[in-house]
């Protein structure tokens, strides 16, 4: 291959503008007020919202192949997104449809499969989820208890889903299943179920954060035609989606961190004490500066792990692994440092930085702890436990 | 976004890889992997001698634009030298300072008869520079500047002390910030002298440091002389020039200087696959975040760089300095956990450390030296947060 186009760590003009719309309309449409309104409704989502990026701006189509009526994009475009809804905390089931559902699809379904499912999704008519995980949150093979079990031409599942983002809402749930008798990463396979199929009950539950919903999904013998087992979903794809999930995570993370940085940063320009603005006080500084550099880090590891998922099939997973990990804990601790920055009022339902705070808490458990991640990157390069 | 080097990138890497291999298992066989932070005692005359075959060959001042003397390359290329070069593990380099922090600063503020008069002899690895910046009580205060120069028929005479000087031992000259008007405060009254290091009015005397061996020298100045017209930027400039020199400071070199920590970290894991560290579940933790810390900071790197030629860094450049002096330091606490109890014994009389003893013991100094993390917050505080000044 040649390569004539100089070496270049940064977003295109594309990929900028893609970025500044979306800021646009988070910035009219996603307020904080707008996401107390909404995590406080029954569904935990901004319909409205949701309509102004999904249908008009077509973000939901994003990744999807334009044969199946996306743009036909790709990762660096979806972390310019993610970045901008981690930073307005937007409550909008994008992640699960998007980096979830729409990942799991795009490895693990065949053209016809595809072609049946995607359209819906690109076109923002439909949303979908991943439900994977099972009664402790699990990440490992062992945990999927679900059965797929085969019934002339038909299949019938059963299982207790649980952490299912947004699946009191998707109308497409992805079900993580395995076949009767088989045991760890064996007979494990992804299954597209219709929410409104009979023996499918679901309920959202109360989480501590309240921006992006958890639901519970009981499974009880639903009868699904055959096709419904997507083509090449095995345990590895399925790991394959995470990582691909993890990236788009990351870069949410990123977004949130940012925030966090701004909203401290902004305080301690105002707040005043003994006579002058908190922010001159070098305790204070200091702390804004590890905070930056926690935020430019993680943003560098979100980014090239965009790049990966696009560009390195092979570096996908300990890039995934990396950014994960760095986010995760980079997140957390700017959501923490923030609230101590505010001080009292930091610690207040009424100042909107406790949402960061738990959504930083949650995000770093989902899809795994910075710990696991590490752990991932250890056997890479130091081979097994 | 595009990660991917050109394939004229790749030729550039290829004629430079050939060169140094060549040179490397050849004449200058046995400096391979000297010097460098914590090592600078190491092979100083043949280091000296390797300067100017890196002249000879064309291979210093590769950034300078080509009016001066320079290859004008490109600022990935200038990153691809670096990066083969500390890959062959070229010797550490002593004229590195002249090169990259004084002969930038001749270009950027010099007249045209400084330019004619020192850069071709920078170019040519013949003269090598020592920096003049910190004092016994100018050390993070830097614009607290005491030495004295004054101008005394036609002559700088230049009295006071200069402190943590690298190199100053084998240094033809100095680039020295002196306070030049005499009852002035701060940052003015200061100018940035080229003062030549031998002669009478000089002394150095090196420095023992907590790992045994001397890299930084203390200077006297008593009324060291230097011509009138050694001043660049012009009378009473010298902080604008000073602060401008340490701009230059964070530059291409630091992709270079990664492969060297991949090198360190290299070794660490190899020493824990030999002492079993390797499946202590803690040691797995920090290696694999070791691990990822070197990789950010090679993103970050590309990502300045992308920023392009020319105008003014990106607000994220500023974290390069606390970020890598604060990584490489929990490095060196890590290779002392894997050694365990063994990383107590020097292996040689009287204080012979083995590498990674070194890079424990000199990464204390990482976090001081170039601006204290402690500035380095100032710094992102001040300038990429717009807090304000804390006085």
């Amino acid at each position: 291959m040649f390569y004539s186009q100089a070496m270049r760590f940064a977003f295109s003009d594309e990929q900028e503008e893609l970025r500044r719309s979306v800021c646009r309309v988070l910035n009219a449409h996603a307020s904080a007020a707008h996401t107390r309104r909404a995590m406080e409704s029954e569904v935990g989502h901004d319909p409205a919202l949701w309509k102004r990026l999904a249908g008009e701006l077509g973000l939901t189509g994003l990744v999807v192949p334009e044969a199946h009526g996306g743009a036909g994009l790709g990762w660096i475009e979806l972390v310019a997104v993610m970045e901008e809804l981690g930073k307005a905390l937007a409550c909008v089931p994008f992640f699960s449809t998007v980096c979830l559902g729409t990942s799991a699809l795009l490895v693990g379904a065949d053209d016809d499969q595809q072609r049946e499912l995607l359209p819906a999704i690109a076109a923002g008519t439909a949303t979908t989820t991943l439900a994977h995980l099972e009664s402790d949150g699990d990440l490992g093979a062992d945990a999927i208890n679900a059965v797929a079990t085969p019934d002339g031409d038909q299949i019938v599942l059963t299982g207790h889903k649980r952490h299912v983002v947004d699946g009191h809402t998707a109308d497409l749930l992805i079900v993580a299943a395995r076949a009767p008798a088989t045991r760890g990463a064996d007979g494990i396979a992804l299954y597209a179920v219709p929410a409104t199929s009979p023996g499918v009950t679901r309920q959202r539950v109360v989480t501590i954060d309240q921006t992006r919903p958890l639901a519970d999904i009981v499974l009880d013998r639903v009868r699904l035609p055959a096709r419904a087992r997507l083509a090449r979903a095995a345990w590895p794809e399925l790991e394959r989606i995470l990582a691909f999930a993890a990236v788009g995570l990351a870069a949410e993370q990123v977004g949130g961190a940012q925030r966090c940085l701004d909203l401290a940063v902004d305080y301690a320009k105002v707040r005043t004490q003994f006579g002058r603005p908190i922010g001159s006080f070098q305790a204070i500084q200091h702390r804004c500066a590890d905070m930056f550099l926690l935020v430019e880090s993680a943003r560098s590891a979100a980014y090239y792990a965009g790049w990966a998922a696009a560009h390195e099939p092979d570096e996908l997973a300990t890039a995934a692994a990396t950014a994960k990990s760095y986010c995760s804990d980079a997140f957390f601790r700017c959501a923490g440092d923030a609230i101590q920055i505010h001080g009292g009022i930091g610690f207040t339902w009424e100042h909107d930085i406790h949402l960061y705070f738990k959504r930083a808490r949650a995000s770093r458990a989902f899809l795994g702890e910075p710990t696991l991640h590490r752990e991932r990157v250890a056997q890479s390069i130091l081979g097994g436990e | 976004m595009d990660l991917r080097f050109t394939d004229d990138d790749e030729a550039f890497r290829s004629t430079v890889r050939a060169w140094l291999e060549a040179q490397l298992e050849g004449e200058f066989r046995h400096l391979r992997g000297c010097g460098g932070p914590g090592r600078e005692h190491e092979q100083i005359e043949g280091r000296m001698v390797w300067e100017r075959a890196l002249g000879g060959a064309g291979w210093l001042g590769l950034g300078w634009p080509q009016s001066a003397g320079g290859r004008g390359a490109s600022l990935i290329h200038q990153v691809i030298f670096h990066e083969e070069y500390a890959r062959a593990r070229g010797p550490g380099r002593i004229g590195h300072i002249g090169e990259q922090l004084l002969a930038p600063t001749v270009i950027a503020f010099g007249s045209d008869e400084q330019k004619a008069r020192f850069l071709p002899p920078i170019g040519r690895g013949e003269e090598l520079w020592c920096q003049g910046y910190s004092e016994p009580n100018a050390g993070s205060d830097l614009a607290n500047v005491q030495t004295r120069a004054e101008l005394v028929g036609g002559q700088w005479r230049i009295t006071g002390q200069k402190i943590w000087t690298s190199h100053a031992h084998v240094s033809d000259w100095c680039f020295a910030v002196c306070r030049t008007d005499p009852g002035s405060q701060r940052h003015k009254g200061l100018s940035y002298l080229l003062v030549p290091m031998r002669q009478p009015g000089i002394t150095v005397r090196p420095i023992r440091q907590l790992t045994g061996n001397s890299e930084f020298c203390e200077v006297f100045f008593d009324g060291a002389r230097t011509p009138a017209d050694h001043v660049v930027g012009g009378v009473g400039d010298g902080w604008k020039v000073a602060m401008a020199t340490l701009a230059f400071e964070r530059g291409v070199s630091t992709l270079g200087q990664q492969i060297g920590f991949a090198n360190e970290l290299d070794a660490i894991i190899a020493a824990a696959r030999q002492r079993g560290a390797d499946r202590d579940p803690d040691i797995r933790q920090r290696i694999a975040d070791a691990w990822i810390g070197l990789r950010i900071m090679r993103w970050t790197a590309l990502r300045v760089l992308s920023h392009g030629e020319g105008g003014e860094l990106p607000p994220e450049a500023l974290i390069s300095k606390l970020y890598w002096a604060t990584w490489h330091q929990r490095l060196g606490e890590l290779a002392m956990d894997v050694l365990g109890a063994d990383a107590e014994i020097v292996p040689h009389a009287p204080y012979e450390l083995d590498p990674l003893q070194e890079l424990f013991l000199f990464s204390r100094a990482d976090t001081i030296y170039a601006g204290s993390n402690e500035i380095q917050r100032n710094i992102i505080a001040q300038r990429a947060l717009g807090l304000p000044r804390s006085h």
